[in-house]
């Protein structure tokens, strides 16, 4: 699939053919080519030129930095949209996106493109960038030159959704090239579930910009997200005739991949002006002026060597777009650029690295100074020449590196006491603090934004993050800067600031936040969620992906009352099962505290026989999981087993686990497993905005592991409880707060219930409990649950009640009478799906 | 151009208001939905992306979700993701039957 990116609805501006204005040819449509155009027009360049730009993509002109994040899944193609197709046809700019240029005829002053056109000039700037570097390798190209299927550079958003498309059906990448695109391929690919080896040719990681130790701090990082790495590895053979099934490296190892993605490093586009006779180094030739040696021909960006540099970062690029504007334009005809200091913040593979001049010292009398914390994943080195800052190193933490770029900019001052440049020894007080931030230093280096520019765009009115943003473009470029940048926008704004409205939104398709909303739902007396979106969606609207959400709040403030609907809920409520890979469903019964019976056993097996359940299997909540069920079969498997939902499908109260206590255990101090069953009879099916899972240990011992649930509750001794909220064991571990220490069972029951109300009516959607307390405050918690401090124990307690009221086990009132016609029928199509293996 | 073959799959009250059901038109497996204001859509009952059912999925005036991984397209085939489009097909009620066209 192949859908354009920023793509237009308007034709491509009509041009008069009697246009006098002196004609801008641009070749290229990146970050540099981009740029240049805005900023001609920025300068009213629009009134003497014409502009028409050639764009190899078929895309509008979009961040490039930004694909990592894209290939992670962080951030939207949508999102990464610079300027679409109707922006160039609203300026009145030419876009001929989709068409490459072949040579430029700088006697005749013409640009030849693929299409067969020749387009005349008065300027012609060569913004073409550069390309990825795929080394000589053994069977990397087909007979027919073109790269074999399956190994890909990483450089287009092209190259960025064919990896994405192999992610989805393919499981081992190999990444080769340990530089910064390897690192972000390599963690972007794990993140979408690839089995991912680096591999790199030379000794350490990011080579170029790291010395060997900290290299190893990288990837020390890199290998702890699950990544494997090979250093001192050179791959010499790529295999596989349709598609790559491996790479052979150097030293005859084999690695088996379906994916390769080939990170060495990229080579600057010069083909253009080889062809056109323009002088030519490792890229093309320019001077102060971005002047080629040929009249009336620029080169920018990351195609252009200027004072025997060629750059490859797009700070430097969007600086060559700025002067060369001010030379065409006349705004600025002094105008000179003079070279890139470049000072780099990133984020690689999910650790913080600036970079800053050289990393080891040159001379004898450079100081040097390291902190090595290999542990943490931190390792900070500074190197200092005749008592000016010439180099730095930041890997793991970059707290201080806006005083670095400072000192390495200008020359400031530097501290006596050497270390200070790397920690600040005083106390906490760690970070920079914004108010003691120069007006004048660089915030966000991409664009080279100050922290006065963006006091101005605030004082201007610019009231929240996001204008700021398009007002400075500060933080638009890697975005690493954006945390500072949104201190210093609420330290300027002083406490007016707006936050982005839809942030707060309990459900994307219903303007408001969740007290609003439930406020708004009782005084309008909305049951149903057809009800909500008729009453509260701007203009009726209702919205696909806002139903579950909805559905989940309706339920918990009307309880029985709540009228359902079948579209309203997602399939797993509608067949009270949960939906599997290959769209069969499993069926958990409920076996309270996890104890059951042999009658439940057996009956148990005699359905798995009856029905070829494929898979039986003992849940990580201390149940029975029967999976593979058909659709069709869901209400006699219910029939048959004669036992309620154990609810391990929705969002909503699934279990309590418990250990034997003190009925077996020598240990036991109570009877854990009594009150266990007690609190799953009395919660059970309550919706909430996610999952819970609840525990109940006899003793500290913490058998069942009570302390990372939501509700977890461990016996003392003495009759006594303690009760533990917002503890989980899942993609995130975190221990539960202590609530409280109670003394009966029964005041057990009445806190989870208080407990749980509280996070019903304040929880997002799918906000879990190890969200939510930190959120409200573990001491606000306690206040308002133990000590009733803001009233509202009464009406949570009523609140709670009312659900447990309405529970019925869904199996037995669906067995009754069908929610719907064909509420069983089967979905499943009559073509494979991806088959589930039966062991 | 393909010509499109009309195909009775089945009745029209086998679909409930806001619920979609699978059907097979002359071999083609198909969703057919209901909408609130009782219109008809029929879209491919196989998900593109990895073949998820999609009659399961939960729909509105404007898209359909399908219920594995959460991909959503438009009424007119459009993903909303970058998923590939889905296929859409006429399909109308005649005589208390459903009509699709394949
Ligand atoms: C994944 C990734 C992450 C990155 N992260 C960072 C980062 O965090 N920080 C940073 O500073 N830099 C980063 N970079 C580098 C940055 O993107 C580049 O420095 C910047 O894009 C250079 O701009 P450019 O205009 O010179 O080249 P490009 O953006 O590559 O634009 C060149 C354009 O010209 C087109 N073209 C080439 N030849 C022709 C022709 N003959 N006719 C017509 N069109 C042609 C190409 O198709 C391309 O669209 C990253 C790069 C990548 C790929
Ligand atoms: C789509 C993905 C998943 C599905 C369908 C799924 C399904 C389930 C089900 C049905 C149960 C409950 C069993 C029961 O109630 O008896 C369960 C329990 C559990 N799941 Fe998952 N799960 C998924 C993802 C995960 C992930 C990503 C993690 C961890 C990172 C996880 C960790 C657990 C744990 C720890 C339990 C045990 C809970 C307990 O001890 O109370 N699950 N899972
Ligand atoms: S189902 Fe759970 S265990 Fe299996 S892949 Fe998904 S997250 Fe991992
Ligand atoms: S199978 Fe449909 S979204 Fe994944």
């Amino acid at each position: 699939m192949t859908a354009i990116l920023g793509a237009g609805t308007r034709a491509v501006a009509e041009l008069e053919p009697a246009d006098t204005r002196a004609r801008i040819v641009v070749v290229g449509n990146g970050m540099a080519g981009a740029r240049l155009v805005e900023e001609v027009l920025e300068r009213d360049g629009g009134r003497d030129f014409r502009i028409i730009v050639f764009g190899d993509e078929p895309h509008g002109n979009y961040n490039r930095i930004m694909l990592s994040p894209v290939l992670a899944g962080e951030a939207d193609e949508a999102d990464i949209v610079l300027n679409s197709h109707d922006w160039y046809a609203e300026r009145g700019v030419e876009l001929r996106a989709g068409v490459r240029v072949e040579r430029i005829d700088t006697v005749a002053k013409v640009v030849h493109a693929a299409d067969g056109t020749a387009t005349p000039y008065d300027h012609v700037v060569l913004a073409t960038g550069s390309h990825s570097f795929i080394p000589p390798m053994t069977g990397v190209r087909t007979a027919s030159g073109d790269l074999l299927p399956g190994v890909v550079g990483f450089r287009t958003i092209d190259e960025t959704r064919e990896m994405l498309a192999a992610a989805r059906t393919h499981r081992k990448a190999v990444v080769m090239g340990g530089g910064l695109l390897g690192l972000e391929a390599a963690r972007a690919l794990q993140a979408q579930g690839m089995a991912v080896e680096l591999v790199h040719a030379m000794g350490w990681l990011m080579n170029a910009q790291l010395d060997a130790e900290a290299g190893a701090v990288v990837r020390r990082s890199v290998e702890e997200l699950g990544i494997t790495v090979h250093t001192d590895a050179m791959a010499t053979e790529v295999l596989g005739t349709h598609r790559v099934t491996g790479v052979v490296l150097k030293d005859g190892r084999t690695l088996d991949c379906d994916l390769l993605v080939v990170a060495a490093g990229v080579r600057p586009h010069t083909d253009v002006a080889v062809r056109s006779g323009i002088e030519v180094e490792r890229a093309v030739l320019v001077d102060d002026r971005m002047a080629t040696d040929v009249p009336d021909v620029y080169a920018i960006g990351e195609c252009a060597q200027h004072r025997g540099t060629v750059y490859g970062l797009v700070a430097p690029a969007w600086e060559h777009a700025t002067v060369l504007a001010d030379l065409l334009t006349g705004a600025n005809p002094g105008a000179a650029y003079t070279g890139s200091r470049t000072a780099t913040k990133l984020k690689v593979a999910g650790v913080d690295v600036a970079v800053m001049g050289v990393s080891t010292p040159e001379r004898d009398t450079d100081e040097f100074l390291v902190i090595s914390e290999p542990k943490r994943g931190v390792h900070l080195s500074v190197v200092v020449r005749d008592d000016r800052l010439v180099g730095a190193t930041l890997v793991g933490d970059t707290r201080k590196v806006a005083f670095l770029t400072q000192a390495f900019d200008r020359g400031t001052p530097l501290p006596a006491e050497r270390i200070k440049l790397l920690v600040d020894l005083s106390d906490g007080e760690a970070e920079v603090g914004v108010a003691e931030l120069p007006g004048d230093s660089q915030v966000c280096n991409c664009n080279g934004v100050t922290k006065d520019r963006i006091c101005g765009a605030v004082a201007e009115g610019c009231t929240s993050l996001p204008k700021v943003m398009d007002a400075t473009r500060a933080g638009k470029g890697c975005g690493s800067c954006k945390g500072l940048v949104q201190r210093i926008v609420e330290w300027a704004a002083d406490g007016a600031l707006t936050e982005e409205e839809s942030a707060s939104w309990y459900v994307p398709g219903v303007p408001m936040p969740k007290p609003e909303l439930i406020a708004a739902i009782k005084e309008h007396d909305l049951r149903s969620v057809s009800a909500v979106f008729a009453t509260l969606a701007r203009g009726g609207q209702e919205d696909a992906k806002s139903k579950m959400g909805l559905a989940s709040l309706l339920k918990m403030i009307w309880g029985a009352d709540y009228v359902t609907e079948p579209d309203a809920t997602f399939v797993n409520d509608r067949v009270h099962a949960n939906i599997q890979r290959d769209g069969t469903f499993s069926v958990v019964p409920q076996m309270k505290g996890g104890v059951t019976t042999p009658d439940q056993l057996r009956r148990i097996a005699d359905v798995a026989e009856k029905y070829d359940v494929p898979m039986v299997k003992v849940t990580g909540g201390q149940r029975i999981d029967l999976l593979g069920i058909r659709k069709e079969d869901l209400p006699k498997v219910w029939a048959d087993l004669g036992m309620p939902s154990g609810y391990a499908y929705g969002k909503s109260m699934r279990t309590v686990k418990t250990c034997v206590g003190s009925d077996f255990c020598r240990f036991g101090l109570d009877d854990s497993t009594q009150l266990g069953i007690d609190l799953e009879t009395r919660f059970q099916g309550v919706e909430s905005p996610a999952k819970i899972k609840m525990a109940v240990v006899g003793c500290p011992r913490n058998c069942a592991e009570a302390y990372v649930k939501d509700v977890g509750v461990v016996a003392t001794g003495k009759g006594r409880w303690e009760v533990y909220v917002g503890g989980a064991a899942g993609a995130s571990v975190r221990k539960g707060d202590l609530l409280a220490t109670v003394s009966t069972p029964a005041e057990v029951l009445e806190l989870t219930g208080r407990f749980l109300q509280l996070y019903r009516e304040n929880g997002n959607w799918l906000e879990r409990t190890y969200d939510f307390v930190p959120r409200f405050g573990v001491d606000r918690l306690k206040a308002v649950l133990l000590e009733d401090s803001e009233g509202l124990c009464a009406a949570l307690d009523e609140g709670i009640q009312r659900s447990v009221d309405a529970y019925t086990d869904p199996w037995a009132r669906d067995l009754a009478e069908p929610a719907s016609p064909g509420q069983f029928r089967t979905s499943l199509p009559l073509t494979v799906l991806p088959r589930v293996p039966v062991r | 151009m393909t010509t499109l073959t009309a195909h009775v799959v089945g009745r029209a009250d086998e679909v409930p208001v806001g619920e979609g059901r699978a059907f097979t038109a002359g071999g083609t497996p198909v969703a057919v939905f209901r909408l609130r204001d009782g219109s008809l859509r029929a879209v491919a009952a196989v998900c593109p992306h990895a073949g998820g059912p999609i009659a399961d999925g939960q729909s509105d005036a404007t898209v359909v979700v399908c219920p594995l991984h959460l991909n959503a397209w438009r009424w007119d085939g459009t993903p909303t993701t970058d998923a590939a489009p889905l296929p859409v097909y006429p399909v109308r009620e005649e005589a208390g039957t459903l009509v699709v066209e394949v």
